[in-house]
Formats: structure tokens, C-alpha cells, sequence
């Protein structure tokens, strides 16, 4: 760079003002654009990690959630009976039957009544467990099976009224106490309550399962297993990779978290350009002398253009470190939201990943760019004459 | 004796004229004259003359329409403006009637600012720099910014960043036009300095007296044509 | 009247920057406009649910249903006027993508609940009368090309199998709120079709619609709704039409939340940059104030165009941000139609871009003004040079 970084540098800070207005209205469209990124983010992320690359999820053909999902008895029998479910050394066929249900909960800290929320109840087998290695239980102990007794996985205990360890909940005219509570990590399963199957399927007077689920011997059987399962003409079921299936149902919500908060961060950006492009118009036109000075010393055009460039580029860098800067702030938060597709609660975390850190700053990167571009072109087009004596 | 004095710059009917829309107005007429190395040449004349514009086409910052300038053996008419950008850097040193020093950048990085366009490290670019402010004596100033000097001493940095790159030819535009009478004898001795200690051929265009007695040549230009040729200094 | 040729002619002397400042308004004006839009689609449920209509489901949760048995008891209630009952249906038309509401009603009664649904009367009796027949929306019909008579079948995913329909009524929404992207068909239908393959999910509604004599009677009819069937295997939750639709608002809440903080920071953020370059120009035209007191003109004229420069600027990109909020508003919401069935920009939008242009014209003045104002002529003058 001929001419000196620090020339950009400078200038940016004597007009101290003007420049941290323009660089707020860029962090902002960053922050904005970056908050977006981070909740779909977490939003896929918790879904896909609820599931197990080696585990499968049998349900009904057709239906986009467990809780529309209906598997009887006997199609479940013949599902257990299949030969790429894993064995364990006890000789325990790692397949669990379940059924899921939603119970509508009242939140946590919201007066008004109507701040419901619906929670999945999933009624599980023993060997349910370990098929979900991400699930430890933080206190209390494990239900018992064959009781009304209930866990609770720790954002439901946080999150919702009267469902922390002791609480009661009362449906399908039982008492149900909850003995414990789960963590699951940023998975979909710590928004959930977990309790004996056939309890559950009783209680709800559902006497069919929604899912089933079983862990591959061998990873490379899925194939064969989807195969097994969809061409029996004695099921109407469908097979998925567990974390397939989790990721399907955070599709729509990704994808209108993507487009609202894209469209938006457009709008925004251009907003952001504009002040840029003022900023930047008027920086030129307040040194004029300086450029011809320049221009007679020797400097090229391109010298000057890049000079420019660099000061609009440094804009879009610092509105884009101090954007990036505060969204990060935003991992702490917890959002607490039904998934529109399945209609059940999720919790998920702002999730900031490499990649959404390098889109975000491009982004700010370019909206200097095009902020700077003309203006920086107008500088380096003058003419020296005119420019020297306009000083 | 009789030394043959090298002509440092040769000027062949140059013609210049402005086009505002569809007017011309023409600015020089048929301009021919040299101008000697070692030379303290100073451009007189009302305002509309013309000398400005001569200045600035010596100083390859505007081009002719017609004619033709050598300065050392450069024919800068026929250079393109990248080329032109490149010679200046290498050839010429301006000194500007409002200083014109870079607001943000302190004494010595205003000095040093022409270096950046040569090949030299940053150290050296330094040392020629402080070497540059040592002789017009503001060496003690570098690391002051150009508000903090007064106007003598703004104009003594840029004389100092006019140096720094040895060039061919000093081009200076009313250099004393924004100073009180005290900082104008000051810089006018430096100037006559620099031409006879250090042999710097200087083109001023002044219309101060004052100034044009210091300079050992004297031309007069009128409505665009030079009036008087080789007119000694009636000093 | 020479103020105000001067004013004109200065907020447009430096074209290029008047322009860039009227474009960064509205494009403010714009995402304002947009972001009120996109919350008020939120709500447009609950703006549309009416308060003497309750809804009752299994208190549980949705999903569970409630027996038809009901019907009879709910209907004797006093205060209710009239029982409907229905089951979200939840079928998927040719692929996922083309979500709609869907459901399967009462229809003599549910259109009788719903005066907004408007059908024409021929219509009304041929969709009564074909048990295969459904009702669409103006928007849903039109979006699928849909024609009276033409068949249409739809996938079940809750009750599997492809079901078959006919097109019987196209129906308008009387309001500019209703939804006309719904799809309504008999309840009888998939009775009678559940019935024959499983005795078990027949004879069960999703919800019951209750119109009831008066307002005032809500609370009333549905703590007596829900104490009739309190300790039976289907207990009943019931609650006005609003408090239902915005109990499914509240669950998005916080999506909803951020948007709306969104919006305000917007404005300010703007308003920062308007100020901004006033401040600029202003700094700019000292000089030409302080000529202009030498010639007599006092603090008002001077302050009147300092605000009117500001203010013509402001309204400009207000008008612009506001006309462009139109065609914007019509692609956003053809774009995100299966999330925002109703996607009007309201007229007090409008009433708030215009008093928000106003009160960053003013504001980003005020400075500006107070110093040209206090500026000594002399001061002034030397800042021409």
C-alpha cells in the first residue's frame, strides 16, 4: 500500500463521531444478521444431536412427527425382529418401543394463562436408555417401572411451573410425582418427560406405540434395514437414521428463521451502505486539498483509490468485530420456543459457529465495500488542478 | 571559464487553453523559453496570466495541448499519466502557498510521505526524512502534528518533504502568499539556501516583490504570453 | 417566500448526499413498516378470533381429542347460542411445501359460528350436501388454480390414506382479517371413513366451537363448560377464541419479542445517521448563515431553514420508505404466505412512519440550529475562507 495505513487509520478516528455512528449501523445489521445465523444453528444443532448416527427411527409412513405417529403392537414385534438390530452382551435386542404424547404446561415466570406451552411425554422402555448415551440424571433417581412416577429433563424443570424435583402432574385421572431430573446436553430430549410406556399408553388410553427405536450392529446395515422395514407388506412404516429424523423436524423452522431474518438483515444492510456511502462521500469531499497534494506528489490513482478503499474496509472491520462482539453474548441465552413442525416445545441455545463467524464478517466486509466503492472512485477519478485549487 | 550550463528544462511553444461546455478560453500562448540548471527562476505576472498554469504544466501536474516540455531528458508531454504519477514522485518537489500538509500525519510522516512511493525499507525512509527536517532546523518538531506549528513552520515541512526525494526541479506556488513578513524572509532564505548551497534549480510563481528579488531570474508573463525574455533580475 | 425557495434549493444543493439521506430513510421507513407488518401477521389470529365464540379441547393437551358425546351437553349449557365441533385434519396436498390449514367440521353449524366465512348461497347448499365436498378460502383457490367441481386429494398424515375431495364453495372473508387460506370439509367424512377400518379414533372431535348469546357470558359458560366434564377420562379446557389463538402466539413469544426490539433499534440507529448529516451540512453552511445575518436575517428565518431543510429531507424519505413498503410488503408476504396468511400493511403503520419522520427531522435539528444561531457573525464568516 503506498499510501500508509495509518492515513486511513487516522482519519477514521479525527472524524470520531461520524465514524462510530456508521460503524453502530453496520455492527447492528451484522449483529442482527449473526443472532439469525446462531438461532437456526442451535436450532439444528440440538435437533441433530438428539439423535445417534447408529441408532433408527421406525414410524408411521407419512407422518411428520412421533406424535402423529401410530406403530401397533404386532407391526412393532415385527420391526424387533429384525436382524441388523444390535445385541449387547447380555443378549438384550437394543430396541425400545415408544409412544409420545404432548401435555400443555404452563411456563415459568409469565402470569398470563395463556403463556402454555405444549411438552412431549414419552413413554419409554428400559432399553430406551441406553440407546440415549447423552442423557444423565442430575438428581433424584430413575423412575420406576410400572409406577406413576415421572423424570424430567432440565429445561422443562427450569422453564415451566411446579415440574422441578417433587412436583406433581396430574392426567388420565393419576397423580404422576417426579423423581428426577435428566440433562441432555443441547438436545431436544432435555425439553421432554420421560416415563413408563405402558403407564403412559394406559394413562393416555393410546394403546398403540409411536416409535420404535434400535440401535445398527453394524452401521453399513441401515440400507438394508430401511429396505426390510418399507417393503414389508405387513407395516406401513418408514425408517430413518435417528439424526435424519431429528433434522427433518427442524426444517421448517430453520428455514423461516432463515428467510425472516435474512430478508430483514437486506433491508437492514442496505441501510447500513448508504450510511456508509454518505460517510464516506463526505470524507473525500472534505479533502479534496489533500488528494490533490497527493495526486502532485506522485500518488497514483489506484494509490488513492486504495486508500479509500481501506478506510471504508476498516469501517465494514470494526462494525463487523464489534456485530460479531455482542452476538456472542447472545450464547448464553436460552430460547424457549414450540417447533413449528412437531408442535412441541424445544429449548435451544445461540450457537456460534467458525463458519457463521467468517459469513458474518464477509458480509460486514462487503457492505463496506460497496459503502466505499463510488465514493473511493470519485477521489481517485479528480483532477489535480482542480482538486489543488478547491483546497 | 565559460562552463557550459546545462539547460535543465526545455519549454518548445507550449499552448494551453480551458474548455468549460463548448467555450475555450485559452490560457498560454506559444510559450518558449529554458531555464538553466542551478537556476532561482521566479514567474511574474497579473492574476489570469497564466504563470499558475505554467507552473503546473512544468510540474507535470496538467498537461499541454500543444508544444513541448524537457525536463533532465524526459520529454513529459508524451508521458502517460501513470508515467507522469511516477516521474513527479521522482522529479519534482512542490511547495504549495497553503502548505498543503496532510492534517492527520505528523511533521516527519508528511516528510516522509513521498518516500513510500520508492523502494527504500522503512528505516531508510526515516533517516531521509529526519535528514530532510534537519535542514530547514525543525528536526526537534517531527513528532508534531501540522496544527500545532504555526504557518513559518508548516511551510519549512513542506520545503523538507519538497527535498526529501532529491528531486530534478523545486516548484513553488506564491510560497510566501500565506505568511506574516517574518516567516516569508525565513522561508525565502531557505529557499535561496537550497539553490546555492545545494545547487536546486527552483521555479517560483510570486506576485510579491519581496520574493521575486530573492530569485536571480525574472520572467514576466501577460495575458498568456511571456512578456520579457531573459530579463536579468534588475536587483 | 425567498426562505423557502432558499431551503428547497439547499436541501438539494448537494444532491448526492440529500439523495443517499432520502434513501437511507426510507429504506428505514421500509423496515420499519415491514417489521410492524410481520408482528401484526402474528397476531392477525387474534385480532380475527372473536370474543363470544369459546373454543373447548382435551385439557391435556391438542392432540388429544374429545368424545361426540359432548355435543348434547355442551349445547344445554345456558349461554350457548350454538355447538360446533371439528379436527384439525393436518393433510399434506401434493408435497409438504404447500402447507394450509385444513380441517373437518360440522358445517351446517361452524358456517353458521363463522359469519365472516362468506359463501354464496347456492354454493353453501351443494357443499351441505355432498358429504366429499370442502370449502376453500378466495387466496388458497386461487393460489392452486382450484375451479368449482374440480377434485382435489389431500394425504393424510394423522389419519393415513389419500382422501378425496370435490370442490363445492369458494368463500370470502367479510374482514380484511380472515383468513382466506383454510380448507374446510365434512366431519362426517372421516367419521364414517375411520369407522371402517379402526371403531377405535371414531366418534372423536379435536374441539368444540361455542357461539354464546352474549359476550359478557364467556367466562361464565366456560368455567360451566369445564366443570361439567371435570373428573371424566376427557377433561375440558375452554376459553375465549382470542385467549386461544394467543395462547399459539405466546409459545413463539420470544421470536415475537425480538423482532420488536429489532424495530426500535432501527429507528434509532437512523435517526442517529440523519442527525448526522445534518450536523455535517450544517457545519458546512456556517458560513452562509453568518452572510445572512450581516444582511439581517434573524434566529427564526435561520432556524426555520435549518428545520425545513431537515424536515424536507425526513418527509421525502418517509414518502419514498412508505411507497416502497407496498410492493415490499406483497413479495414478503406472497414469499413467507404459509406463515402469514394475512400480510397488510395497516393505515396506523402509515400514521407512525410519518410521525417518526417528523421526529427525526426535528431532532436531528435541534443542534444544528442552536449552533448556527449562537455563532458570532464574524465567526462565522472566517469559516468560509
Amino acid at each position: 500500500m503506498a499510501v500508509p495505513l495509518s492515513y486511513s487509520i487516522r482519519n477514521l478516528w479525527q472524524r470520531r463521531l461520524t465514524t462510530i455512528l456508521t460503524v453502530s449501523g453496520m455492527a447492528l445489521v451484522v449483529f442482527v444478521f449473526a443472532a439469525i445465523l446462531m438461532m437456526a444453528e442451535g436450532l439444528q444443532k440440538t435437533l441433530v444431536d438428539t439423535g445417534s448416527y447408529d441408532n433408527v427411527v421406525v414410524f408411521r409412513k407419512g407422518s411428520t412427527s412421533e406424535v402423529m405417529s401410530s406403530i401397533e403392537r404386532k407391526q412393532a414385534s415385527i420391526v424387533e425382529m429384525l436382524p441388523q438390530v444390535a445385541i449387547d452382551h447380555n443378549g438384550r435386542r437394543l430396541l425400545a418401543k415408544e409412544v409420545v404424547v404432548l401435555i400443555s404446561l404452563q411456563k415459568q415466570g409469565d402470569e398470563k394463562a395463556s403463556a402454555h406451552s405444549n411438552v412431549v411425554v414419552r413413554g419409554v422402555e428400559e432399553n430406551s436408555i441406553p440407546l440415549r448415551p447423552q442423557v444423565k440424571m442430575v438428581s433424584g433417581r430413575m423412575f420406576r417401572m410400572g409406577s406413576s412416577e415421572i423424570i424430567v429433563g432440565n429445561s422443562i424443570a427450569k422453564g415451566f411451573k411446579g415440574v422441578g424435583l417433587q412436583g406433581t402432574l396430574n392426567w388420565g385421572m393419576r397423580t404422576w410425582t417426579v423423581v428426577g431430573v435428566f440433562d441432555a446436553g443441547n438436545t431436544g430430549f432435555s425439553s421432554e418427560i420421560w416415563g413408563d410406556v405402558d403407564q403412559v399408553m394406559q394413562a393416555f388410553r393410546r394403546p398403540v406405540y409411536s416409535s420404535v427405536i434400535f440401535k445398527l450392529q453394524n452401521l453399513a446395515e441401515f440400507p438394508a434395514s430401511k429396505g426390510a422395514i418399507e417393503t414389508d407388506p405387513r407395516l406401513t412404516l418408514e425408517a430413518k437414521r435417528e439424526t435424519r429424523y431429528y433434522l427433518d423436524q427442524s426444517e421448517m423452522m430453520a428455514k423461516f428463521l432463515r428467510i425472516l431474518g435474512l430478508s430483514l438483515t437486506i433491508i437492514f444492510s442496505i441501510g447500513a451502505i448508504i450510511g456508509a456511502m454518505i460517510t464516506m462521500y463526505s470524507a473525500v469531499a472534505n479533502r479534496i486539498g489533500e488528494i490533490g497534494t497527493m495526486r502532485a506528489l506522485g500518488f497514483h490513482r489506484r494509490n488513492i483509490l486504495a486508500a479509500f478503499l481501506a478506510e471504508s474496509l476498516l469501517l465494514g472491520f470494526i462494525g463487523g468485530s464489534v456485530g460479531l462482539f455482542f452476538a456472542s453474548f447472545m450464547q448464553f441465552i436460552t430460547v424457549s420456543t414450540v417447533n413449528f413442525q412437531t408442535f412441541s416445545e424445544l429449548a435451544f441455545k445461540f450457537t456460534l459457529t467458525g463458519p457463521i463467524i467468517l459469513q458474518a464478517m464477509s458480509f460486514s466486509l462487503v457492505m463496506g465495500l460497496i459503502g466505499g466503492l463510488l465514493p473511493a472512485f470519485r477521489a481517485s477519478r479528480m483532477n489535480i488542478v482542480e482538486a489543488l485549487r478547491a483546497a | 571559464m565559460a562552463e557550459q550550463k546545462q539547460n535543465i528544462v526545455e519549454i518548445r511553444h507550449l499552448y494551453k487553453a480551458y474548455h468549460r461546455g463548448s467555450l475555450v478560453v485559452p490560457v498560454l500562448y506559444d510559450i518558449t523559453f529554458d531555464i538553466v540548471a542551478g537556476e532561482f527562476l521566479a514567474l511574474m505576472g497579473p492574476s489570469g496570466s497564466g504563470k499558475t498554469t505554467l507552473l503546473n504544466l512544468l510540474a507535470g501536474i496538467d498537461k499541454a495541448d500543444e508544444g513541448s516540455i524537457r525536463v533532465g531528458d524526459m520529454d513529459i508531454t508524451a508521458l502517460s499519466e501513470t508515467e507522469l504519477a511516477h516521474w513527479r514522485a521522482n522529479h519534482v518537489g512542490f511547495i504549495f502557498q497553503f502548505y498543503n500538509l496532510i492534517p492527520v500525519l505528523k511533521a516527519i510522516e508528511n516528510v516522509e510521505l513521498p518516500l513510500h512511493l520508492t523502494s527504500l525499507s522503512k528505516k531508510e525512509r526515516r533517516d531521509h526524512a529526519e535528514m530532510a527536517l534537519r535542514m530547514v532546523g525543525l528536526d526537534h518538531r517531527m513528532d508534531h502534528y501540522p496544527k500545532e506549528l504555526s504557518g513559518g513552520e508548516q511551510q519549512r515541512v513542506a520545503i523538507a518533504r519538497a527535498i526529501v526525494t532529491d528531486p530534478t526541479i523545486l516548484v513553488a506556488d506564491e510560497p510566501t502568499g500565506d505568511l506574516d513578513r517574518v516567516s516569508a524572509e525565513e522561508i525565502l532564505a531557505m529557499m535561496e539556501r537550497l539553490n546555492a548551497e545545494m545547487g536546486k534549480t527552483i521555479i517560483m510563481v510570486t506576485h510579491d516583490p519581496r520574493a521575486a528579488q530573492r530569485a536571480k531570474i525574472l520572467r514576466h508573463l501577460d495575458k498568456g504570453y511571456l512578456t520579457d525574455d531573459d530579463s536579468q533580475n534588475p536587483l | 417566500m425567498m426562505i423557502l425557495k432558499i431551503l428547497f434549493r439547499n436541501a438539494f444543493h448537494n444532491k448526492l448526499r440529500s439523495g443517499l439521506t432520502i434513501l437511507g430513510i426510507a429504506v428505514a421507513i421500509l423496515a420499519f413498516g415491514l417489521l410492524r407488518t410481520v408482528i401484526s401477521s402474528w397476531y392477525a389470529g387474534v385480532e380475527a378470533a372473536s370474543t363470544s365464540r369459546l373454543v373447548t379441547r382435551n385439557a391435556i393437551s391438542i392432540i388429544f381429542t374429545l368424545p361426540i358425546s359432548y355435543n348434547e351437553k355442551i349445547r344445554q349449557i345456558e349461554g350457548v347460542k350454538m355447538v360446533s365441533y371439528g379436527n384439525w385434519f393436518g393433510g399434506v396436498y401434493i408435497n409438504e411445501k404447500n402447507f394450509f390449514p385444513n380441517f373437518c367440521v360440522e358445517p351446517r353449524t361452524y358456517l353458521e359460528i363463522y359469519p365472516e366465512f362468506v359463501l354464496s348461497p347456492a354454493e353453501k347448499k351443494t357443499f351441505l350436501a355432498d358429504r366429499k365436498g370442502f370449502v376453500a378460502g378466495r387466496k388458497l383457490a386461487a393460489k392452486y388454480g382450484w375451479k368449482i367441481g374440480d377434485a382435489v386429494t389431500l394425504k393424510g398424515t394423522i389419519y393415513p390414506g389419500n382422501w378425496d375431495f370435490v370442490l363445492r364453495g369458494i368463500y370470502k372473508g367479510r374482514d380484511d382479517t380472515t383468513d382466506e387460506t383454510q380448507f374446510y370439509f365434512h366431519w362426517d367424512y372421516l367419521n364414517e371413513t375411520i369407522k371402517k377400518a379402526s371403531s377405535q379414533m371414531a366418534g372423536q372431535v379435536g374441539f368444540y366451537m361455542i357461539a354464546i348469546t352474549r359476550p359478557d357470558l364467556a367466562a361464565d359458560v366456560a368455567l360451566a363448560v369445564d366443570k361439567t366434564f371435570k373428573n371424566s377420562l376427557a377433561e375440558t379446557l375452554t376459553e375465549t377464541e382470542k385467549a386461544f389463538n394467543q395462547g399459539f402466539i405466546a409459545m413463539s413469544g420470544a421470536i415475537v419479542t425480538a423482532i420488536q426490539m429489532v424495530s426500535f433499534v432501527v429507528i434509532i440507529i437512523i435517526m442517529a445517521v440523519v442527525a448526522n448529516t445534518m450536523a455535517m451540512t450544517t457545519r458546512e453552511r456556517i458560513g452562509d448563515y453568518a452572510i445572512m445575518k450581516t444582511l439581517g436575517f434573524g434566529g427564526r428565518d435561520i432556524t426555520v431553514l435549518i428545520f425545513g431543510e431537515s424536515l424536507v429531507i425526513t418527509l421525502a424519505g418517509c414518502l419514498t420508505g412508505m411507497i416502497l413498503t407496498f410492493p415490499a410488503a406483497a413479495a414478503f408476504g406472497h414469499a413467507l404466505e404459509t406463515f402469514f396468511p394475512i400480510f397488510i400493511v395497516s393505515t396506523e403503520t402509515l400514521y407512525l412512519d410519518v410521525l417518526a419522520a417528523i421526529l427525526i427531522g426535528c431532532l436531528a435539528a435541534i443542534i444544528p440550529t442552536r449552533q448556527a444561531i449562537r455563532i458570532g457573525i464574524a465567526d462565522g464568516l472566517r469559516r468560509i475562507g
